[in-house]
């Protein structure tokens, strides 16, 4: 549409010898001039030398350190994390010394929570649980960060064809519940018997990268045709050094506060497939596992299946807020001065 | 005080409307605008008092951050939420409206008030037809009454947009972007306010079409006799389009009174420095450092100093070191070093059902550039111009024709050979706020390019980065800084000090300083003539900005629709412009024909 089509009902001022002198006002208008010493002259476009230096890190670091959500989230990862290192140190007895003498028996000294029906000291297995939950949880999310990673950020930044494949694959695993695929694949004779951490780990990698994927492919896109990437291969990078060296730190916000929110859903998730007998093998401490078997006894002994369940949903949720204090302080709009 | 310049003052009322005339219709007095920010109160107003009488045009001049387009927002009540009046009226018409209900704000917008925004593409609601967004305005003003279709009409066909019936059935994408500024001028003046504030109005659009709006918005608003209050950044469309300037500089109004006067007698030494360095005023190629110097003792002191003497010597100390260290040719000033052969580029539109039209984005264009020169290609958006950049730098292939970079034919080189002439062909883009990686300290920033190529160990790195901050006028304390913490000309001369890095021959600038304030902008262009000076590089300068071209090109190529129109020295396109476009684009460039 062009611009021409709006002269018809005016003659264009262009080419035509108008001269536009300036207006002249009839009126008296007063010449003011403010006083220097109220506006005093800065030099053009001076520069600041005062504060310390920010990255994007360290500036997400001085926001973090003021938001209660965060520190929260944080001092309670941290306790989780130390409680999966080193169990011993939070509970002194055996999770698998179990009598039947205690069965079901409530809280005394020395075992605050009670038993279980098969005489097992609730507080020792709830501790002791965590390190399976964790490790399935870590693990899963440094897998599905490596695949759907490296999947998004190839689609995103190459294009083309290698985009329409890589997004098509991703859309047919996204349309796969992570759950229903995780118990197909842990239904299968070489897993079924070789139940452990990493079977799950596997499974749950398996059906859980496409939302990686999905976010590094466009955070990729948005960066790619950034100027400074243009400047860079400008300066002789290649194509593939630029993805590396500017594209995906630039990438990494969007990936960490997902990545941070997931690993909590496919801690979730773990449980859930070890609730169904699906997920870790009955010999391992977890707290999916612990649901399960109370699971019979939910009316006559609730306590039992409660504090696994407090357990696995207090983690769970300071990853989520982890993830959302993230999201507030690596924005990139806030950023800008 | 402005406020003064009241009814007493005024000797000679027009005709047109007795009476009302010699009372202000807007007074802002004492004006301070407070911000409540996370870093706590900024007070980005402070002391201002402007008065705006019935009929007359003011404009609002400053730099961004100056405060000007929040000191027209608070007349209309539209501070953003965090923003405040914090001392200080706003009288409009006689009647207070500093803390007036919103009721009563409300009730002004439109039929009093009429506002003009800045960006054409963002506000104008893309769901709604163009007619819908009309009729909107006339409805909360209740103007729609039983013939709302025709008045909407009418409406637009004020504002000049032709077949107004059928446009007003057309959503905002099927118009240019000259024509929705129209469209916002038609609702800005749909409900006949008396005073119309326009907030930058044609910043976004090419500059013969800001001037038919322009033309058309004065024509309007005499017809209509609305007072205009119109913020811009360009001190020569103020003076051109404006009885009365006033200058704001940090919150604080510096200067004001009637716009030639203020041109032609600035008193406040900022303004004196606007008035210096504003492009569309000046008239003659920068000069470098030592010519301007020796100019400097005849021509007092109206010269603008950028930077003190002692740096510049500094400078060129540098310059010289430098020159020893590189690997430089003896440099042959005059020969030609880029040449543009019949260069054509097609793209490929996508059309429906996997049909594809050829676009041609440059059309059979020849040029070539000598050592040392600078050559700017001129035209509006759309022209192919940063095609064409694009190309010289190898980094989009052409369709056809050829680049030769110092006799070598560019398309072909591969590996090594392409390499090479990375090292030696340079750009620095528009956005400075985009071209710098903002995970990169400046010091990785100008570093990358000697790493990339290996030059030197980390030690002598270190020793380049600081030369080339140095030479780019910047506190070596700066390295550890990150982009975000830098203005957009600091940023502007990092990517300069980057593109320096590798001692480059040719430096591509693709509209290096559009998007910089004005004082930013000369620094930036008078620190590029100088390097120019003293590296005896060549500039391809993109831009479109004849002003700007004025300033630092030797040569001038013209490009409209993709293909050349004009080529000359920038003498010759200046004083004798051969074709109808370029003569366009001259009488285009505000303030040129003020003759100061």
């Amino acid at each position: 549409m062009s611009e021409n089509l709006s002269n018809k009902n005016e003659p264009s001022n262009l080419g035509s010898k108008s001269l536009r002198l300036g207006k002249t006002s009839t009126r008296v208008i007063e010449h003011y001039v403010a006083p220097l010493e109220e506006t005093p002259l800065a030099a053009v476009d001076k520069v600041e030398e005062g504060g310390a230096p920010l990255s994007l890190w360290a500036e997400a670091w001085r926001n973090l350190r003021k938001q209660p959500l965060f520190i929260i989230s944080a001092l309670l990862i941290v306790l989780v994390v130390v409680v999966a290192i080193f169990p011993q140190w939070f509970a002194s007895v055996s999770p698998t010394s179990c009598t039947l003498n205690d069965s079901a028996e409530g809280p005394r000294p020395g075992h605050p929570l009670g038993f279980t029906l098969q005489g097992c000291d609730v507080y020792a297995r709830m501790i002791h649980g965590t390190r399976a939950s964790l490790t399935v949880g870590i693990f899963t999310t440094i897998g599905v960060l490596i695949i759907g990673g490296i999947m998004g950020a190839l689609a995103g930044y190459y294009g083309g064809w290698l985009d329409n494949i890589l997004a098509r694959l991703t859309d047919v695993f996204f349309a796969l519940p992570l759950i229903l695929g995780a118990i197909i694949i842990n239904q299968l004779p070489l897993f079924r018997d070789n139940k452990s951490v990493w079977t799950v780990v596997i499974a749950l990698v398996t059906f859980g990268w496409p939302q990686i994927a999905r976010i590094t492919r466009g955070a990729v896109i948005e960066n790619r045709s950034s100027d400074y990437v243009t400047a860079s291969k400008a300066l002789g990078l290649s194509p593939f050094g630029a993805l590396v060296k500017h594209v995906l730190p630039n990438s990494l916000a969007p990936i960490i506060v997902v990545a941070s929110i997931s690993l909590g859903t496919f801690i979730v998730a773990e449980a859930t497939l070890s609730f169904l007998g699906l997920g870790l093998p009955p010999g391992v401490m977890s707290w999916g596992n612990d649901i399960s078997d109370a699971q019979p006894q939910v009316r006559n002994n609730p306590a039992v299946l409660l504090w696994p369940a407090a357990a696995l949903s207090v983690t769970v949720l300071s990853f989520i807020m982890l993830g959302d204090a993230l999201r507030d302080a690596l924005d990139p709009k806030a950023r800008k001065r | 005080m402005i406020g003064l310049s009241g009814s007493n003052m005024n000797k000679s009322p027009r005709p047109a409307a007795p009476g009302i005339d010699d009372v202000p219709l807007l007074e802002i007095r004492d004006l301070a605008i407070t911000f409540d920010t996370q870093g706590g109160e900024v007070h980005a107003v402070r002391n201002a008092h402007l008065t705006v009488m019935p009929g007359e045009t003011v404009a609002i001049v400053g730099e961004s951050g100056s405060g000007k387009s929040t000191t027209a927002l608070a007349a209309i009540g539209l501070l953003p939420s965090n923003g405040r009046v914090s001392g200080g009226q706003i009288i409009f018409d006689g009647e207070d409206i500093t803390h007036a209900s919103e009721k009563r704000i409300i009730e002004l917008r439109g039929n009093s008030i009429g506002m003009v925004p800045q960006d054409p593409m963002s506000n104008l609601n893309p769901v709604w037809k163009i007619g819908f967004q009309v009729k909107e305005t006339l409805k909360a003003n209740g103007l729609a009454g039983s013939n709302s279709k025709e008045r909407v009409a009418e409406v637009l066909a004020e504002a000049g947009l032709p077949d107004a019936a059928v446009r007003a059935k057309q959503y905002p994408h099927e118009f240019s972007g000259g024509m929705r500024q129209r469209a916002l001028i038609a609702i800005g003046l749909a409900c006949r306010p008396r005073l119309l504030i326009a907030d930058e109005p044609t910043s976004a659009l090419d500059v013969t079409v800001q001037g038919q709006i322009l033309d058309h918005l004065d024509r309007m608003t005499t017809e209509l006799n609305t007072a205009v209050l119109l913020i811009t950044h360009d001190l020569g469309l103020a003076a051109e389009r404006a009885e009365k300037l006033v200058v704001m500089y940090k919150g604080q109004v510096v200067e004001s009174g009637p716009a030639l006067e203020i041109l032609r007698n600035p008193r406040h030494p900022y303004t004196q420095r606007l008035v210096n360095s504003a492009p569309s005023l000046a008239s003659k190629r920068l000069q470098s450092g030592k010519a301007r110097e020796a100019l400097a003792a005849a021509a007092a002191a109206t010269t603008v100093e950028v930077r003190e003497p002692a740096d510049v010597r500094k400078m060129e100390a540098v310059a010289h070191e430098g020159e020893l260290s590189s690997h430089k040719k003896p440099a042959g000033r005059g020969e030609t070093i880029l040449e543009i052969k019949n260069l054509t580029k097609v793209f490929k539109l996508r059309g429906s059902l996997g049909k594809s039209t050829d676009f041609k984005a440059v059309d059979n264009v020849s040029f070539s550039v000598k050592r040392g020169t600078t050559m700017a290609i001129v035209g509006e958006s759309g022209s192919g111009k940063s095609t064409v950049a694009q190309m010289a730098l190898s980094l989009l292939a052409p369709t056809e024709g050829s680049i030769l970079f110092d006799g070598v034919e560019v398309n072909t080189l591969k590996g090594k050979a392409l390499f090479d002439f990375r090292r030696r062909v340079q750009p620095i883009f528009q956005d400075p706020y985009g071209s710098l990686d903002p995970m990169f300290n400046i010091y990785r920033t100008i570093e990358e390019p000697l790493k990339i190529h290996k030059i030197g160990n980390a030690k002598s790195r270190e020793k380049k980065v600081r030369e080339l901050l140095d030479q780019v006028s910047m506190p070596s304390s700066t390295m550890q800084r990150f982009p975000n913490e830098l203005s957009g000309g600091q940023r502007q001369r990092i990517a300069i000090a980057r593109a320096l890095a590798l001692n480059p021959d040719v430096i591509i600038c693709d509209e290096a300083v559009s998007a910089l304030d004005v004082l930013v902008q000369a620094q930036v262009l008078n620190l590029l003539n100088e390097l120019q000076e003293e590296l005896g590089l060549t500039y391809l300068f993109i831009t479109h900005d004849l002003a700007v071209v004025r300033q630092i090109a030797d040569d001038v190529s013209v490009m409209q629709h993709g293909r050349l129109v004009e080529q000359a020295t920038t003498d010759e396109v200046f004083n004798n412009p051969q074709q109808q476009y370029t003569q366009d684009l001259l009488s285009a460039i505000p303030g040129a024909q003020l003759l100061i």
